[in-house]
């Protein structure tokens, strides 16, 4: 009852802030506030979102770096650094959807002085879809013939065939605007070895970067030449990254060294007794946010020489087989998963597109556990115990799986529920954790990257922005495989390559009408998911974040980066 | 905390001189001193009593320590459960057991290999005059590299060949005992050294090498007697910084997978339910406390009591 009352209470807040801050006018000169702490347990390590896919940098970016426009709380699209969102209604989308003009708001400057253009715009575009860049936001400009810019102030978007969701591109945290006299000579190849660009971005929003120390802390300060005079509240900012999800939400619950804590990723009973401390509340919201486990369709054995390992030139040798992957999915008593880590906060799923409402699947197929079908299905794929020993075998080679994931407590309660079900249906399960900042990092050096997908099955949670699920679907291409020529960047992490998805997929990006949009979503996000069960969902996580007491503005945003309203932060006294 | 705890290096007053009734071994004399330093002597008593539990324990206490049972999660201490259950209905007690098994292996056998490197450094160091200066700049070097940092670059490279070569579980042993041996054996190296380098000028060596002992000889004969003292002494501190070095390697999630308890695992672990639940800290907390103090009074007791000059008074 008591994490009940606290998620009221917290649900209550974040529909009371916008009330609160237009009644009590926090209006006032820039910087009138002092300093404002921030903790998110996973430390940023770049602050170009193009070069990493890990929320933790969009997010620590999106302070910097800005789109054109955000979505709101509640998925509705703001214009940022344009004027108004193109429509078909208001002439910026043409009828037969294949562009889309952006205005650009007058006077905006970035951070060093010197005016924002169209010209950066096109260049940010020109940057991500640089054939040897390895972008890591492809998936954003998806169908983008060409971005030019037709004045300063305007950029027009040409797709190669007709979009009916043109908001890809410079929309949300995931696709901000770069400078183009900065990163002009950090295009391609080069783009990973611009240390100081990438460590220091200059940008349009509310805050400049003062210091970066990579997986460590950030330093920023107000940006002097942000449009709104007063704004932001706060002359500096701490981002601090590290630690883990504990730690932060007792920075910001217990003790009340931090204002804001990111993802608190916790046990339900430990964040309601932390709330008890008062000294600050946690809000929370339902978003897109998916716990799954991704089945690795290319083989990961160490025996491969490097530069073959999970690319698609070797299948999977056991999680081929679909029957042995649907297997490991009903296996899983997912109601229980979501009893012990998540409590009101999470909600078992077996979709990856879990919401808005017109896109969600019914897909319920992985739901209840039912180990005798899944032990059934096991024999019917040849893998039987033929040794006694308790693990199955097929041909001499054990049924044996290696399940990988970050530093985190409830994940690690997680691996060991999954483990003990799947050694019941008879399969060897090896555990490994890997430290989220190195996890979730993106570097291409790294053999412990999630994208790089050194294991056989692996958990994590991700979500998109926005309400329109195309540009996640459209991540399961063939041509988003993460492997070496990539720089082991991209976001088709389980190696999924299907024609007919493909085609479903641009089917999907021809169609206008949005009940037609919801059923092809719906039935994209079945392949995935009940037809191939390559991607087997767990819980539908709701985010809970915390801040303090005095700190003010807050408005928890699941379908953009959590900092979007950032700059309208404010001190309450 | 890579550093051992210094818990009582005091010497210890003079004691009494017993009246030995007949010519023993001199090992029997130590015995003797070592039994009037009472620390020590509950010292050992414990850490016997935890290797014996750490081995025989299994036997004994039957419960599998991965077994979930999901309606017995957080459960006060009780008689199916002495130590209670965790937030999965572990049993801590077999968790504790085989937590113990491990770390204190970890121990023994890191504590030996970096004994052998810091014996061997050292005596090379201290009797070779040309590979003294050589040899301890390669031990500053080692002293001053960072250890986590080493640690992580480490188990990035050597983790996935030793997985393939000896499995998961013996492949992490392998490579934690590794790479805390080989960042452990700096002081003894050190302390080796300075004896050898005193024993070196004395006379009853001088006598030896007159008559024509060879160096391999003389290493062996005369000189590693005389420093099995301070060797002894470092290889019980040695145990200690051990476990604490895997216990911090767990508590930062590098060391042993998740479903592979550790006690600095456990102790990670319940860290966030400290509030609620806090004996699921204590257990862990108290027996890697308990068996630190205990090995160091044992190096305590064991310094004085193979001091002759001490002995003899």
């Amino acid at each position: 009852m008591k994490l009940k009352t606290a998620l009221l209470g917290a649900a209550a807040a974040v529909a009371l802030t916008p009330v609160m801050a237009t009644a009590d006018a926090h209006t006032g000169e820039r910087g009138r506030d002092g300093e404002v702490k921030v903790i998110y347990w996973q430390a940023v390590s770049i602050l170009n979102p193009f070069l990493s896919g890990g929320t933790k940098d969009v997010e620590g970016a999106s302070l910097i770096l800005e789109p054109l426009g955000r979505y709101d709380q509640d998925g509705n699209l703001v214009p940022f650094l344009a004027t108004e969102i193109p429509t078909v209604a208001n002439g910026g989308v043409s009828e037969d959807l294949t562009t889309i003009t952006w205005k650009l708001k007058e006077g905006i400057l970035w951070s060093d002085g010197t005016p924002f253009t169209s010209a950066d715009v096109v260049f940010t575009a020109e940057y991500c879809m640089h054939p040897e860049g390895g972008c890591a936001q492809l998936a954003k400009f998806e169908g983008v013939e060409n971005v030019e810019a037709i004045d300063d102030l305007t950029v027009k978007v040409t797709f190669n065939e007709p979009k009916p969701n043109p908001y890809l591109p410079f929309m949300g945290g995931q696709s901000p605007i770069l400078q183009a006299a900065q990163f002009a000579e950090c295009t391609g190849a080069r783009a990973p070895e611009c240390t100081d660009e990438n460590f220091n971005p200059i940008g349009t929003g509310p805050f400049t970067v003062t210091e970066f120390r990579p997986n460590d802390v950030i330093t920023m300060a107000a940006n002097p030449n942000y449009r709104d005079a007063s704004k932001p509240a706060f002359a500096t900012l701490t981002l601090k990254g590290g630690g883990d999800a504990a730690a932060a939400g007792r920075a910001v619950l217990e003790t009340g060294e931090y204002d804001y804590a990111w993802n608190l990723q916790l046990a339900p009973e430990v964040i309601a007794n932390m709330a008890a401390a008062g000294k600050g509340v946690p809000v929370s919201a339902f978003g897109t946010l998916v716990e799954r486990l991704e089945m690795n369709m290319t083989d990961p054995s160490p025996d491969l020489p490097e530069g073959e390992r999970s690319t698609a030139k070797h299948p999977h040798p056991i999680l081929s087989d679909i029957r042995v992957r649907e297997a490991l999915s009903i296996a899983i008593d997912r109601d229980l998963l979501v009893e012990i880590g998540y409590g009101q906060a999470g909600r078992a799923t077996c979709n990856l597109v879990p919401a808005p409402a017109m896109y969600a699947s019914d897909n319920t197929s992985c739901m209840p556990q039912d180990l005798d079908r899944a032990r059934a299905l096991l024999d019917e794929a040849g893998w039987s115990d033929t040794n006694g020993d308790g693990v199955r075998d097929k041909d001499g080679k054990k049924l044996a799986l290696l399940y990988q994931t970050s530093v985190n407590a409830v994940r690690q309660d997680f691996q060991a529920l999954i483990k003990q079900w799947w050694e019941e249906i008879g399969v060897e399960v090896e555990l490994r954790q890997i430290d989220a900042s190195v996890y979730f990092g993106g570097d291409p050096g790294s053999p412990d990257t999630f994208q790089r997908f050194y294991a056989d099955v692996e958990m994590y949670a991700n979500n998109f922005d926005g309400t329109d699920p195309e540009a996640y679907l459209a991540a399961y291409t063939c041509d988003k495989i993460p492997s070496p020529e990539t720089q082991w960047q991209g976001e088709n992490i389980n190696r999924f390559c299907d024609p007919a998805y493909e085609e479903l997929l641009a089917e999907l990006g021809r169609t206008g009408d949005l009940d037609e949009r919801g059923r092809i979503a719906k039935a994209l996000n079945d392949m995935l998911t009940k037809d191939s069960h390559v991607i087997v969902g767990l819980v539908d996580r709701g985010r809970v974040s915390a801040h303090s007491n005095t700190l003010g503005g807050v408005i928890l945003n699941t379908w953009d980066s959590e900092l979007w309203n950032a700059a309208d932060w404010y001190r309450t006294e | 905390m890579t550093e051992p705890v210094r818990a009582n290096t005091a010497v210890v007053p003079p004691q009494p001189v017993r009246v030995a009734p007949a010519p023993r071994s001199q090992w029997w004399g130590v015995w003797d001193q070592f039994r009037t330093h009472k620390g020590a002597l509950a010292g050992l008593g414990f850490f016997v009593f935890i290797l014996l539990a750490v081995t025989l324990g299994p036997l004994l206490w039957t419960i599998d320590p991965t077994f979930i049972d999901i309606r017995a999660r957080n459960q006060g201490p009780s008689l199916a459960h002495p130590f209670g259950t965790d937030q999965l209905g572990r049993d801590t007690l077999a968790r504790m057991i085989s937590g113990g098994r491990t770390s204190v292996s970890v121990g023994l056998m890191a504590m030996v290999l970096s004994l052998i490197l810091g014996t061997l450094v050292g005596v090379l160091a201290g009797y070779f005059k040309r590979l003294d200066g050589l040899l301890m700049r390669f031990t500053d070097l080692f002293l001053a590299l960072p250890l986590l940092p080493l640690l992580l670059v480490i188990i990035l490279l050597f983790r996935d060949p030793l997985r393939a070569a000896f499995g998961p579980e013996t492949g992490i042993f392998i490579l934690i005992v590794g790479v805390i041996g080989i960042t452990s054996w700096m002081q003894t190296a050190r302390i080796v050294r300075g004896d050898v380098l005193a024993l070196k000028e004395r006379e009853f060596v001088l006598a030896a090498r007159s008559i024509g002992t060879p160096n391999r000889r003389m290493i062996t004969r005369h000189i590693l007697p005389n420093v099995l003292s301070p060797i002894m002494v470092s290889a019980t501190l040695g145990i200690a910084n051990a476990i604490i070095t895997e216990s911090a390697l767990s508590f930062l999630g590098l060391g042993f997978p998740s479903d592979f308890p550790t006690w600095g695992r456990l102790l990670f672990d319940s860290t966030d339910y400290l509030q609620q639940y806090p004996e699921r800290v204590m257990w862990p907390g108290l027996a890697i406390s308990l068996t630190v103090l205990s090995v160091n009074y044992i190096g305590d007791g064991l310094r004085d009591a193979l001091d002759p000059r001490i002995r003899g008074r």
